[in-house]
């Protein structure tokens, strides 16, 4: 996944498909260190399915994408065991990923109050802070967020700000495909429409389509 | 970090390591194995001889099924919530997670077969040979039959009826592993005992990859 040019999360002449429905294609991205970019596009344009091929867990229809280094992923999924308290589940990532001081990421997630909560009975904005603290464990350069403002309160909503804020200073890169207007410094959009294929067409023609 | 998601999936899938309901339903396999070499003799009467004749082939078939049970939350939950993609973006294979895994499904119901089969045995009337035999045998086929499982359970991950089709789907793939294994029985003799760790070290060596494909494939 380690790419030769300088760029932390690149896409060239990316083209994706679900099912037999080509989302996207001719999608070109380079995000540099300290970048970062917006992805807008209704629902079912493509916006999970570019994440999840730059991180690699989906193949690409034609075209290449990837990262360099490390990349760490917020979707829809928990990515946490549900029926163990919070403290466990996020310890086992802690684990794994080595995170300076575990204690001041809770704090700052104000999930210090939850530590022996079972993940499953936490609330939608609470798992999220919960994948969030996650997110930071892992120190990551490069920051995949599918949604990552979807349930969350106006001041946790800010916080994230503040994170990717934090996170492209410190020289990362991060993709954010959200449908809420995003209040950071410097962020760039894509407009995953503007890739969209002519019509609903199926690709009769196989990887042509995005040559 | 092998040692730490080895860790893991034994908290979730070790009968009584963990508390919390993700681990109450471990016990499960153990419990329905004992309580089949329990409801046999009640069911074909307190006959000595009939039950040591057929007793060891009956703590195979229970063994075999025990096998089916834990199944249904062998990968698919994890799938759901999305821990094999955090891990795969961790950098860690599909194939190393598939290969702990089967080492934990295997820790938490083999070695529990094999002492729940001293019981069984005194209730099914075997002697001592026979015990021997029945044990081995668990030894030798329970790796496979975890191996089986394992394929079987990342293939359908996906299925809405993917539990119940398991449960189907792994009878016919472990009759070699019954008919060895309760050959040695019927014959008292432990040469057949080893064509069932062969057929068993076989499906381990394979189950890592096939699961590990399986699960790629999915998402």
């Amino acid at each position: 996944m380690q790419g030769s040019a300088p760029e932390q999360i690149y896409a060239r002449d990316l083209a994706c498909r679900r099912g037999d429905r080509l989302l996207f294609r001719r999608l070109s991205l380079a995000v540099g260190s300290g970048e970062a970019y917006h992805i807008t596009g209704a629902n079912g344009a493509g916006k999970t399915t570019l994440l999840r091929t730059i991180a690699g867990l989906a193949d690409p229809y034609a075209g290449e994408a990837g990262f360099a280094g490390t990349a760490a992923l917020i979707d829809d999924r928990l990515g946490l065991e549900a029926d163990w308290p919070l403290a466990r589940a996020l310890a086992f990532w802690f684990a794994l990923d080595r995170p300076s001081d575990e204690g001041a990421i809770l704090e700052r997630l104000r999930l210090a109050d939850l530590a022996d909560v079972p993940v499953r009975f936490l609330s939608t904005g609470q798992k999220k802070r919960a994948c969030l603290a996650r997110l930071i464990g892992q120190d990551a350069q490069v920051w995949l967020l599918d949604e990552p403002l979807s349930g969350l309160d106006s001041a946790t909503q800010a916080l994230v700000g503040a994170l990717v804020a934090e996170h492209l200073a410190s020289g990362g890169a991060a993709l954010i495909a959200s449908h809420q207007a995003l209040d950071i410094h410097g962020l760039k959009t894509l407009a995953i429409e503007d890739y969209a294929p002519p019509g609903e067409a199926v690709p009769a023609a196989g990887p042509e389509a995005a040559a | 970090m092998i040692a730490k998601l080895l860790r893991r999936d034994l908290a979730l899938f070790l009968p009584f390591a963990g508390r919390g309901a993700a681990s109450s339903g471990a016990a499960l396999p153990v419990v329905f194995f004992v309580a089949v070499a329990m409801l046999y003799p009640f069911a074909v009467g307190p006959d000595a001889p009939l039950l040591a004749r057929t007793g060891g082939g009956v703590i195979w078939i229970a063994a075999l099924l025990a096998s089916i049970l834990p199944l249904d939350r062998l990968v698919a939950r994890d799938i759901e919530l999305g821990i094999f993609d955090q891990l795969a973006l961790r950098g860690i294979t599909e194939e190393t997670m598939m290969a702990i895994r089967l080492a934990a499904h295997w820790i938490s119901f083999g070695p529990a077969l094999m002492l729940a089969s001293l019981p069984a045995a005194a209730l099914l009337q075997l002697e001592g040979e026979s015990v021997r035999l029945v044990i081995l045998g668990l030894l030798a086929g329970t790796p496979g039959l975890a191996a089986i499982g394992l394929i079987i359970a990342s293939l359908t991950a996906s299925l809405r009826a993917g539990a119940a089709l398991s449960g189907l789907l792994l009878i016919p793939l472990a009759l070699p592993i019954l008919i060895f294994g309760a050959g040695a029985l019927a014959r008292a003799d432990a040469a057949s005992l080893g064509f069932v760790a062969a057929i068993s070290l076989g499906l381990v060596a394979i189950a890592p990859f096939a699961a590990g494909a399986a699960i790629r494939a999915v998402r």
